[in-house]
């Protein structure tokens, strides 16, 4: 399997950034209440993911060399301005989407799964390529929890939950079910 | 700026805002904030223990200095400037964490310093340091560390007990005992979690009916 | 740290600021936020600067010792891991071995070799990283060329399952296996029982992705250096079936 398939096959099913590395769950737990929703929460993030990508290795070629110190704080200026912006293009373009999406589109600043993929592209030494089919990886295996839990939790909404379980809760022990399921994709791009 | 406000009424005000964090209105539990850092991190109890320190660090630093600066922080560039403090001090934790348990480092580094988008951390900024005072900002600030510090501890101490026998590297159960691997798994970190909420529903369920009774009772009378 | 250049305090904003940006009243003026966010921008950045020369004394001698470690840990197994041993880098470049100077240029290669304490050459210890079941398996193992066998080997990171994969660094066995492999002509992962050869190497039980993944790493590895070793070395192979270091 090519170096580029794997790193896209990786971050989007075999380590998924939700349901293996813990990357994302705010959102994961908060905004996947319908499909419509987190569907259009996932674009949003994977256009974020890739602006980030490119602007951190731009950052890390350039201007990081000397300075690792700054790493931290360069990375989430670079997030908080590019969301930001999504949000001002996404105001203009489609008001309706702006409303739909509310607060959490502010939110995706504090996603940890933006800043978590700056970080990992960096210490595992990505170069501006690879750093952008993981950004895409990351952003698809994001899109697909989110939509997946929103679909579970969708048809769940109408099933009889023991009072004590319903909401927060139930979404763990969905969560748990879904990690438990991805995991099975580990040996699926092995050479054995 | 009175600090205690109604010190005989059996606790400070300060007292009231640190104790608020730790169970009442604690961030994991009850607020459901934190969650990558209490889920990644807790596979065993040290890691969770580590970053509950971590994390205790940033946010007393932060709220301490965001109370303090906060007659002289513009509205308008407020959040930016608490995401600046916020990421000075953690990237300040992840360097003198480096230093001093360069082991510990090398497991949850990259989470040290997601410390940063923790929610808990911004929204403390935002709600309460930038709008009281430095006493009851520190206050809030060690109750709601300690709550979250609480929360890992719980879950790290749960998942490893299970998922591998030990406690801090210490093996307690024995050698019959087949750890459940799966609790150090992520699906283990999600199960737990949903476990723990379930339990203190159960409790919050039961104090509700028990004073659901009281007022009964009372009416009665 | 040199000296901080005190910032201009702050007029502290009265409740109706005294200077009404273009918005009107009240609003504080566009330049007054820059500043502002640049003040907080300055005193951040020089915060981070002492704490990173702080440090990094620390934080570079840590890293130093945890490589010095694992160097002596795969290259002399049976001594002690903090006995000190001369260590020196060598670089690859174009097919064979050179002594780095100055820092290395990205994607560079380094490999480390010891020397015993008569001063001569002993092995190699070098670092090896490939796919594994789960992510990816990082390794450092001890490489002798004169007898062509790899003498040590550890297991640096990895995300293997734990129970199962892990045992890659667990299992006694296994990891023992690694303490003379020889690698000619190539290492051969093979089912438990079955491995009684020089280069073969008997896969975990329940684990055998991942012990096929740090067979197949070892052996990409090895393709990489070992024409550059000997070339370099100027060591002609021992007879490949002659015992290396027990």
């Amino acid at each position: 399997m090519s170096d580029l398939a794997w790193i896209f096959a990786s971050a989007c099913l075999v380590n998924n950034f939700t349901l293996s590395y813990f990357l994302g769950l705010c959102p994961f737990f908060g905004v996947t209440g319908r499909i419509e929703t987190a569907y259009r929460l996932g674009l949003a993030n994977i256009f974020v993911l890739v602006i980030t990508s490119l602007t951190a290795s731009f950052l890390e070629a350039y201007v990081l060399v000397d300075a690792p110190y700054l790493r931290l704080i360069s990375y989430i200026v670079v997030i908080a301005s590019t969301v930001q912006f999504v949000e001002m293009a996404i105001k203009k373009l489609s008001p309706a989407l702006f409303r739909a999406l509310g607060i959490f589109l502010p939110l995706i600043t504090t996603n940890c799964a933006i800043l978590g993929l700056a970080i990992f592209q960096q210490s595992r030494g990505y170069d501006l390529v690879q750093g952008l089919v993981y950004a895409l990886g990351a952003g698809a295996g994001l899109m697909l929890a989110l939509v997946i839990m929103a679909g579970l939790r969708e048809e769940s909404e109408l099933n009889d939950v023991p009072s004590l379980v319903r909401g927060t809760a139930m979404s763990f022990f969905i969560a748990a079910i879904l990690s438990m399921a991805f995991m099975g994709f580990a040996g699926l791009f092995s050479e054995a | 700026m009175a600090n205690a406000i109604e010190p005989d009424e059996g606790r400070s005000r300060a007292a009231q805002e640190l104790l608020k964090g730790i169970w009442r209105e604690n961030p994991v539990f009850i607020a459901v904030l934190g969650l990558c850092p209490a889920m990644a991190v807790t596979n065993s109890l040290l890691n969770g223990i580590v970053m509950g320190l971590a994390t205790m660090f940033v946010l007393m630093g932060s709220s301490l200095l965001v109370s303090m600066l906060r007659g002289v922080i513009p509205k308008q560039v407020r959040i930016s400037v608490f995401i600046i403090i916020i990421a000075s001090f953690v990237t300040t934790v992840d360097f003198v964490l480096q230093a001093i348990a360069y082991e510990v480092h090398k497991e949850i580094g990259a989470f040290i310093a997601l410390i940063v988008v923790n929610c808990l951390i911004l929204g403390r900024q935002e709600a309460f340091a930038s709008k009281h005072p430095m006493k009851l900002a520190l206050a809030d600030a060690v109750g709601m560390s300690l709550g979250f510090a609480l929360a890992l501890t719980m879950i790290g101490g749960i998942r490893e007990i299970l998922g591998n026998g030990s406690l801090l590297g210490v093996p307690l159960l024995g050698d019959s005992f087949e750890p459940w691997v799966i609790m150090i798994l992520p699906p283990g970190g999600f199960l737990t979690l949903g476990l723990l909420l379930t339990i203190f529903a159960w409790f919050k369920a039961r104090a509700k009916a028990r004073a659901a009774l009281e007022t009964k009772e009372l009416s009665h009378v | 740290m040199s000296e901080r250049p005190q910032p201009p305090s702050p007029q502290p904003p009265s409740p109706q600021p005294a200077s009404p940006g273009p918005m009107g009243a009240g609003e504080p003026s566009s330049l007054r936020l820059v500043f502002s966010l640049g003040i907080a921008g300055l005193l951040a950045g020089l915060l981070l600067v002492g704490v990173f020369l702080g440090t990094k004394p620390r934080i570079d001698q840590n890293r130093a010792e945890a490589l010095q470690r694992a160097i002596v840990r795969v290259l002399w197994p049976d001594g002690d891991p903090n006995e000190a041993h001369r260590i020196e880098s060598r670089v690859l470049r174009d097919g064979r071995l050179v002594t780095p100077e100055g820092p290395l240029a990205a994607g560079e290669r380094v490999a480390y070799l010891g020397f015993d304490a008569e001063g001569q050459p002993l092995g190699y210890a070098i670092p090896a990283a490939g796919k594994g079941f789960q992510d990816d398996i990082e390794l450092l193992y001890g490489f002798d060329a004169s007898s062509d066998r790899i003498v040590g080997f550890e297991v640096l990171a990895h995300r293997e399952t734990p129970g199962l994969g892990d045992k890659i660094e667990k299992d006694a066995a296994f990891v023992g296996r690694f303490r003379s492999l020889l690698v000619l002509p190539q290492i051969d992962a093979v089912r438990s029982g079955e491995g009684d050869q020089d280069f073969e190497v008997e896969c975990i039980t329940g684990a055998t992705i991942s012990s096929k993944a740090v067979v197949r790493i070892l052996n990409e590895s090895m393709q990489l250096w070992r024409p550059a070793i000997h070339e370099t070395s100027g060591v002609a192979s021992a007879n490949p079936s002659a015992p290396g270091r027990p």
